[in-house]
Formats: C-alpha cells, structure tokens, sequence
C-alpha cells in the first residue's frame, strides 16, 4: 500500500510540471496535449519500473514467481483482478457503446459482471484449496496429469492468443491515435514493456502494476462521472432527459435496441459472458497469490464491488458523452457531403467517446491523464496474459509433459521466463499481422474458449466423481474445436473478415452450443470409460472432495 | 494427505454438516443469480416494450433500472456468502481441522 500511495503522490507532485508545459505548448500546437499523456505515462512506466525491480530482488522460488509468494492480501488481490477486467477494451468500448445506443451498452456490463457471483460461490475457494499455481493443478489433481496438463495449457494459450491479438491491435490504433505514436513502436512498446515487468518481476510485479492500474482508472473515471452528474445537479433523470434531447435515436437509447437481436444469440452470449470468465487463465491464477480461501473470498467480494462500480461509471460517462459532446462540433468530422453524423462522425470513431469527454470536463491536461490511463491499462492486462501464457508453458507443459514433474525448480523459472519473452515477441508479431483486421471478435472469441474448454473441465473435474481423464480430454478438445470452428463460420470472421456472403453458422456467438458439447462430451466420454485408470481416478475423488471442501492438506504458496 | 485422515474427515458428521450446508447456501445463492440474470436476458430478447415503460414520470425506463438492479444484486449476493463464509463456514473448518489433529 505505501508503494501505491508513494506513486500516486509522485503522480499528483508532477502532474504540475506536466500542466507548465502542456500552458506553454499549447499555444504553438495541438500536439501538446500528447505531451501531457507522454510525460504521465512515462511517469508510470517509471513507478512500475521501480516495482519490477523490487520485485525481481524478491523473487527467488517457483511460489514467488508464479504466486507472488502467496503474500497478496484479499483487498490488494480483489484491486488487481477488478484491474484484469477492467480492460481499455471495456472502458472505452463499453463507454462508446452507451454513447452510441444507450441502454444496449448495459446488457455487456451485466453480463461481464454477474460471472463473479458464480465463481465465488462455487469455484474460488475450491481452486485455492486443491491449486498450486496453474488452474491445472486443480483439475489434475486426480486425473491422469500428463494429458489434462496438455488439454489445460492448449485451452490456457489459446484464450491467451486471442485475447493478446485483440489487446495488441486495439494498443496500437489506441497510442497511434492518442499520442501519435507509429503503429508498430506502440505494439513494440506494449510488448517489451510487458516482457520486463513479466519476465523480471513475476506474479509480484505484474500484480502491483495491475493495482496501480486499477486505482488510477478507478480514479480517473469516478472524477469523469462526477462532473457529468454535477452538471445535472447530481439527478439521473435530468442527464437522461438532456441525453434523450440531444441524441439522434432520441428515447430509442432507454430501451433495449439492435444489440441483441435473437433469444439464442441473448442467451448464448450471456453464457460466454458468465462463465468465460470463470475459464480465463489469468484471472484463475490470481486465487493462488493469496494465502487461503478465506483471501480468496474476500478477493472476490472486493472485485466484484470495483468491477460493478465500475461499470455503473463508464455507463455515467456514455450518457455524459452524449450530452457534452453531441452538442459541441469540435469533436466531429463532417462526411463528403458536409453532414454531420451525430454518432459515427466522432473523432476517432465512438470508442473514442471516453477519451473526448476527459477534455470537455477536465481539459487537457486530464485528457493526458486519461489517456496514460488508457496505455497504461493495455499494459497491464497484457502482462497478466503474458504470464498466464508462460506459466501454462514452463509450469504444466515443460514440468509436468516434458520433464515428467522431475524439473527443478530453478529452471522451470527460468523456462517461465523465457517463454515470456517469447510470448512477447509472438505478440508483437500478430499485432504487427493484423493491423487492419477486424479484431473486435477476438475478445468474444477468447471468453467463448474460456467457457467452453476451461471451464466444463474444471468444473466437472471438481464437481464429478465420474469424470474421468479421458471424458475431460475428449469433452475439453470438443468444445475447444467447436467454439473455434462456429466463430470463424459465423457472420463475423466468415462474411466480414473471409468475405463470404452467407454466414454458415447463424448465430453471434457459439457458447450455448459449444458449452453443451463440452459437457455432454466430458459426461459420455466418461460414463463409458471402464478402465483401471478410470476406476483409480474415480476412487480418488474422496481425498479431492475433503480438501476441495476443507483445505485440510493443501499447500500453501509460501516457502517454509 | 494420508489415506486415513481423509477417511476420517469423510467419517466425520461435522464435514457432512459443513459440506450440507455450504452447499445448499451456495448453490441457492448462484441460482438466484442465474434467475435475476437470464430473467433480465429473457426481458431484453422477449420483452422489449416492457423495458422500455417509463417510470417515475421522467425519461428514465424500467430497463435502467432493472439493469442496476442486477449490477447491485450481484454484489450482494457475494456480500451475504462471503459474510456467513468467513464467518460460520470457516468456524466449522477450524474445528474440524482441530478435531483432526487431536
């Protein structure tokens, strides 16, 4: 906590300097706002920095690397697990998408939100309990691990890929736009970054920055929604009856519109939604930096209370974007014809809705804040990926598949270390790749994965005495393939990326469908499974279920 | 973990009891959440019209505030588990792990 507060005070302390010159240049040019968010963002990446080295002298074990030595508490761990989602992805899309359609941008909040209940009551405190470091620890616990550490870290890399591209991409036009930045010294930036903070200062450091993160995007964002509702004398219904005025689709924006436009489609994305994030890897390892369930609860109640606030921020902010900037022209780009579109026409586009009401309420100087806000939370979503990514690789795939769990523990760090640096480099280069693809299903397509590979297995793993290495195999795979194959066939990567004209799959999103096939696979593949091994796995649930339960017996990430 | 203590943890009535009624807890707790959740999905994919009534005389639509509703209930509802979980649960824990080692 005194780390934190010591960069915030250095934060606020230079926030001055950064105002001087933003007065001085800003008479010359426009360009000085970037300044502004250059010199804020390299104060962060200073202050993080200085974490990471830290933390480097800290980290000696596997436990330190992997699990921040297990010494996180359960308000700094709800802090940075709040910061995992809280992605610029959600604060500028979801903002943009309530600036665009109003009450439509509400569906996603709920649904990114509602996940944590259920992971709370059924899943945190029994992965603390049966895991290590790696949400494979858990589901192989009793089954056979060589193969569930294969299905594990297949599903963790995968969700790990998309994910990246997706925040990759959307880095480099985000800097490319805010601080004129080229595209690829932005993606390279973001990816040496995340390789430093990973690679020298493990779970520790990428926690911190994430914490760090978390407060300053809390922050930011609370002061955003507190002047839009201070213009509106702090009454909902005056910003929502000034939004309905100034707003093309007018009383359109209070109800339900085109976002959801099919029961299925609802409710498969809801699914995705809601258990996805009980599949994401590098949420999932989070529950093990804390010391015991009672930590691993209280996280949770702390992150879903930052991520719900949250979300009724950014949904203040959309509304409060419709009404200071539909109104101003200066935020706008006519078309040929010399139109102005009250929506698309926004510089930069909608996603930018955020980012142009930090200057109509706290000019340009918060604008630069905002911005470094924005940079700096790519950055550290990234990182957590990064690690999820290289944690799957040193700890399940070359400790337990390669070296058969003989590994020392020195070179699985060492494996974990460089596999970040190479996950980095292969970042970078799928950034670079695609530029000017349409990623926007990429994060979908991630939460999708999630929910329909790692979640049935961990769920029935934990949950099913009669699950059974080779039902979760062949279940895991199935609902991996599938939710694959149904995204690059619907209308999304078929017709709007491949440029087909008829999507074969019709809905947006497969997880209702895949889910069922994961399930059902890991249930069949299971019940007529007759071998030895099967039997062996099934007698070995009572030890499981009394530790999965109690706690009795699991091991604690500190290092005696 | 030696074979025996988990059979003597499976014996013991206070794991059953701890084990009924946790799970009863939460498993009620998550399918209240699956209910409010998927019932404002069914509203949003069937009942549109209704979302978009009016209420308190303004602008403002019964969909905003169901969709707070929602938000709000989700943290409560972990609010009341972690509560009874970190109370009563842990309790029970404790005095099973203390039962085991005497």
């Amino acid at each position: 906590m005194r780390r934190l507060l010591w960069v915030a005070a250095l934060l606020a302390a230079t926030g001055t300097v950064a105002h001087a010159a933003g007065a001085l240049e800003g008479q010359v040019d426009r360009q000085a706002l970037n300044w502004a968010a250059i010199v804020m963002f390299l104060l962060f990446v200073l202050g993080t920095l200085g974490i990471t080295w830290r933390a480097a002298m800290q980290t000696r074990s596997a436990a330190d690397f992997y699990a921040a030595g297990g010494g996180i508490t359960g308000f700094q761990n709800g802090l940075a697990i709040a910061g995992d989602y809280m992605s610029a992805a959600s604060f500028l899309g979801i903002s943009g998408l309530v600036f665009a359609s109003g009450f439509d941008g509400l569906i996603y909040s709920i649904g990114f939100l509602v996940g944590w209940p259920v992971i709370l009551f059924l899943i945190a405190e029994r992965l603390r309990n049966l895991g290590k470091f790696t949400f494979a620890d858990v589901a192989s616990f009793r089954l056979e691990p060589t193969s569930i550490r294969i299905l594990s870290a297949t599903g963790t890399l995968v969700v790990v890929a998309f994910y990246l591209i997706a925040q990759m991409v959307g880095a480099g036009k985000l800097i490319q736009l805010l601080f004129g930045l080229e595209y690829l010294y932005a993606v390279v930036i973001v990816g040496i970054l995340m390789i430093v903070y990973v690679a020298f200062g493990g779970m520790k450091a990428t926690t911190w920055v994430q914490i760090i993160k978390a407060c300053l995007l809390l922050a930011g964002a609370s002061f955003m929604a507190f002047m839009v509702l201070w213009r509106f004398g702090f009454s909902p219904e005056a910003m929502f009856a000034e939004a309905v005025r100034v707003h093309p689709r007018a009383d359109a924006i209070m109800a339900p519109g085109a976002l959801v436009s099919d029961p299925v489609s609802a409710i498969s994305l809801g699914l995705a939604l809601m258990f996805g994030t009980a599949g994401l890897p590098h949420i999932l390892m989070r529950f093990f930096t804390v010391s015991d369930a009672q930590a691993a609860r209280k996280s949770v109640f702390y992150a879903t209370g930052f991520i719900a606030y949250f979300y009724i921020l950014t949904f203040i902010i959309g509304f409060g974007a419709i009404t200071f900037l539909m109104t101003d022209d200066s935020f706008y780009t006519a078309d040929a014809a010399g139109v102005i579109n009250r929506i698309t026409g926004l510089l930069g586009g909608t996603n930018m809705a955020a980012i142009h009401l930090s200057t109509a309420v706290g000019g340009s100087l918060f604008l630069g804040f905002i911005s470094a806000v924005a940079f700096a939370t790519i950055l550290a979503v990234v990182a957590g990926l990064t690690l999820a990514g290289a944690s799957a690789v040193s700890h399940d795939l070359y400790a337990e598949v390669i070296a058969r769990g003989r590994a020392d523990e020195q070179k699985e760090v060492r494996i974990s270390k460089l596999s970040a640096v190479v996950i980095g480099i292969v970042a970078i280069m799928l950034g670079y790749v695609f530029e000017n693809q349409n990623v926007a299903f990429m994060v979908g397509l991630a939460f999708a994965v999630a929910a329909s590979c790692n979640f049935p297995v961990l769920l029935m793993s934990v949950f099913w005495k009669g699950a059974t290495t080779r039902g979760s195999l062949i279940g895991g795979f199935l609902g991996l393939i599938s939710a694959v194959a149904m995204v690059v066939l619907s209308k999304a990567v078929w017709v709007q990326t491949l440029g087909f004209a008829q999507a074969i799959f019709p809905y947006d999103n497969p997880a209702l469908f895949s889910m069922t096939i994961a399930f059902v696979g890991i249930w069949f593949f299971s019940k007529t499974d007759t071998s030895a091994q099967a039997a062996k796995e099934k007698a070995g649930f009572d030890a499981q279920y009394v530790r999965s339960e109690t706690g009795i017996g699991a091991s604690s990430a500190h290092v005696h | 973990m030696s074979d025996d203590a988990h059979l003597r943890v499976l014996n013991s009535p206070q794991f059953h009891e701890l084990v009924r009624r946790r799970a009863g807890f939460a498993w009620t707790l998550s399918i209240i959440m699956l209910v409010i959740y998927f019932g404002f999905i069914a509203l949003v994919a069937f009942a549109k019209p209704l979302l978009a009534m009016k209420v308190g005389g303004g602008v403002t639509s019964l969909g905003i505030v169901l969709g707070l509703v929602v938000i709000v209930a989700a943290f409560l509802l972990t609010g009341i588990y972690v509560r009874r979980a970190n109370g009563e649960f842990d309790e029970m824990t404790a005095r099973l792990k203390a039962e085991q080692q005497s």
